[in-house]
């Protein structure tokens, strides 16, 4: 079975279980007399969604389609030509970076996030690569701090 | 009009609105000459800047030329390297990058550029008589016609996803609906479906949720396939910008075409730059006689200006529904509406009303970016190609970084980073299935507005009988459903004839 097929089962099983919890929606009982409820729009789209999940899954594959194939799109039958575990460890490193923002502070967590994923995309002269970066942070941690004045705590917990 | 025009520049001409207008083209140019990185996602990378501005007539000038900047980048690489960074750009490459294999790189950005401005500025003055027009009749719609309206749009954007993608648009959209209805319930503000999590009471971000959709993806693309990211090693030489008056005179009349067909192409929604250029040049080299015809392809100047000038009144067009019905016709222009919401403007027919300052504004601020675009951009062109040398190593962590950093100051919360990359990673999924994203972003903006005129136009006529009683609010629901059922109806058609069967049969 193809992705997209796959992909709709679970819309279908999302829309199973988000259909549940819009029928059993608790109603306040003042609710219960209006014509308009919170859940009503919810029902039907969890009907629509499941409707719809159903004609993807039993609509056949249609031919490919030329304007795609111009821009030179991504197609999963090529996966195995592509850096799919450079890809996995960008996103792993991008988690990490989200948890280590706020107790490492702003500065060296993106110095070190830029020069992780730089090393783990090939790149391998540090003596550019971390100047760059930690020149590029300074510039975006000022102009994001001086001229959109939002907080960014620049440094790690135990220092500021 | 004249008023409105008025206010326009004195709004538009500020020290800080023509400093915007400037920065916001440069920054489009240069990041949208990036290849994979399309206006979709530089828009969005340039929300919360916006938004930080705190104006909404400022912040949407700003935007606008990051949106015109970026159209005018992705031309440029497509020229340049024949890698469009945006699908609306591909047929620009049909005939750009020939040239600059000829030598004549110069040449063809020169045109490309001229041709833009010619689009960009009939666009903007087709802009100006259409929306108030269209906006004193959308000033009638009860909110019975809005929820029908909002059908429509939803339905348009789903009908012209593409041949066979039309279920899978109307799934992306119920499932952008779906993420619109976690937070809190219409008219009760009683939280809903946040599965008990504090984060999720205020619902998903919209910054988040389109940086996760374009800006993510792309960058995954392109660290997935080395190829896409290339430059190919092309001369970059852009010698010679100058244009003789007899290729102007040649390319003219296929600029005065396609700058109105393309505006009116922009005005539907779901049909926007992409398919405006494509039908441009086609329309085109069907029009063109003898040796003009055979030079399509291989490098003809018609062959460029023609997508050129379709895409970038398509543009100008878009903004159409935009500002006067408050419905976006296609992805670009729906984050431009996440942006005025979250700056407290209610685009719609009473925007015009309600700050006419921001609607003349941003006309004028069009014509002001067409402008700088041609003197300031073009003789800058060398120079700004070549950032198109920057080895990717450098180039995706700095896009990563600025994606999450995006969501990051929109919300100040790292949970949303980590919301980022989870829905990120689905988007890729979705995208590798071929599932349009653009009909879910839309979705997920129009949800709550959609579901609080259906709640009000349910509350007033105590049931939904509205739906048929009003004349007006049935013809769209009509032409909504009719939207769908088109393609599939057009592909039986053409089945059907591939077997020989005559219509009628």
């Amino acid at each position: 079975m193809a992705l997209d097929k796959w992909i709709a089962v679970v819309f279908i099983v999302i829309s199973v279980v988000y259909g549940y919890s819009a029928f059993t929606y608790p109603l306040l009982p003042f609710e219960l007399n209006m014509s308009f409820l919170p859940n009503t729009m919810p029902m039907v789209l969890s009907v629509l969604g499941i409707l719809f999940a159903l004609i993807i899954i039993l609509t056949p594959k249609p031919k490919a389609d030329p304007e795609g194939e111009a821009l030179g799109d991504i197609s999963v039958s090529r996966l195995h030509e592509y850096k799919v575990g450079q890809a996995l460890a960008l996103i792993g490193a991008m988690i990490l970076y989200a948890l280590a923002l706020r107790p490492i502070g702003f500065i060296g967590a993106t110095t070190l996030f830029l020069v992780g994923t730089g090393w783990i995309l090939g790149e391998r002269k540090l003596h550019i690569m971390i100047p760059v970066a930690l020149v590029g942070t300074g510039l975006i941690w000022f102009l994001v701090e001086q001229a959109l004045g939002i907080f960014l705590r620049p440094l790690p917990w135990f220092l500021s | 009009m004249l008023e409105g025009i008025l206010l326009g520049l004195q709004t538009a001409l500020s020290v800080q609105n023509l400093l915007l207008v400037v920065a916001g083209c440069l920054i489009g140019t240069l990041i949208g000459m990036l290849p994979g990185l399309g206006p979709m996602s530089i828009i969005a990378i340039m929300i919360p800047v916006a938004i930080n501005i705190g104006d909404p007539a400022a912040a949407l000038i700003l935007l606008a030329g990051v949106y015109y900047g970026a159209i005018f980048g992705g031309s440029t690489s497509s020229i340049l390297i024949n890698a469009p960074g945006v699908a609306g750009t591909v047929a620009t490459s049909f005939d750009g990058y020939p040239m600059a294999r000829q030598g004549k790189a110069g040449k063809a950005l020169t045109i490309a550029a001229i041709s833009s401005f010619a689009g960009g500025t009939v666009g903007a003055i087709l802009l100006m008589g259409f929306a108030p027009a269209l906006s004193s009749f959308a000033l009638l719609f009860h909110s019975a016609e809005y929820f029908a309206l909002m059908v429509v749009g939803l339905s348009a954007i789903a009908a012209f996803a593409g041949t066979g993608k039309v279920a899978k648009a109307l799934m992306m959209t119920v499932i952008g609906l779906v993420l619109a209805t976690v937070g809190e319930s219409a008219l009760f503000n009683a939280p809903r479906f946040t599965m008990g999590l504090l984060d999720l009471q205020s619902g998903f971000s919209f910054v988040t949720l389109a940086m996760a959709l374009f800006a993510l993806p792309e960058a995954l693309y392109l660290v997935l396939d080395p190829k896409r990211g290339s430059t190919g090693g092309a001369s970059t030489a852009i010698k010679e910008l100058r244009v003789t008056r007899e290729e102007l005179r040649k390319i003219a009349p296929v600029v005065g075409r396609q700058s109105i067909q393309g505006f009116l192409i922009g005005v539907m929604p779901g049909a926007g730059a992409t398919i405006a250029s494509f039908l441009g040049y086609a329309v085109e080299r069907n029009i063109a006689k003898g040796a003009d015809q055979e030079e399509f392809g291989k490098g003809s100047i018609k062959g460029l200006a023609a997508p050129e000038t379709a895409n970038n009144a398509a543009c100008t067009g878009s903004f159409v529904p935009l500002l006067t019905l408050g419905i976006p016709g296609s992805g670009t222009t729906a984050i431009l509406l996440g942006a005025l919401i979250a700056l407290n403007v209610n685009p719609g027919p009473r925007l015009m009303i309600d700050n006419p300052s921001v609607f003349w504004a941003v006309i004028i601020s069009m014509y002001i970016g067409n402008i700088v675009l041609l003197v300031l951009n073009l003789p800058l062109i060398p120079y700004i190609a070549r950032l198109l040398t920057v080895p990717r190593n450098y180039l995706i962590p700095f896009i990563l970084f600025f994606t999450m950093i995006g969501a990051y100051i929109g919300q100040n919360n790292a949970t949303e980073l980590l919301l980022l990359v989870g829905l990120g990673v689905c988007a890729t999924i979705l995208r590798f299935a071929d599932f349009p994203l653009p009909p879910l972003l839309i979705g997920f903006i129009l949800g709550g507005m959609m579901e609080n005129n259906f709640a009000r136009a349910v509350n007033l006529t105590d049931g939904v009988a509205f739906m048929y009683e009003r004349p007006m609010t049935l013809t769209l629901l009509v032409i909504g459903l009719l939207l769908i059922f088109l393609p599939a109806y057009r592909r039986r058609r053409a089945r059907d004839l591939q077997k020989g069967v005559a219509p009628g049969d």
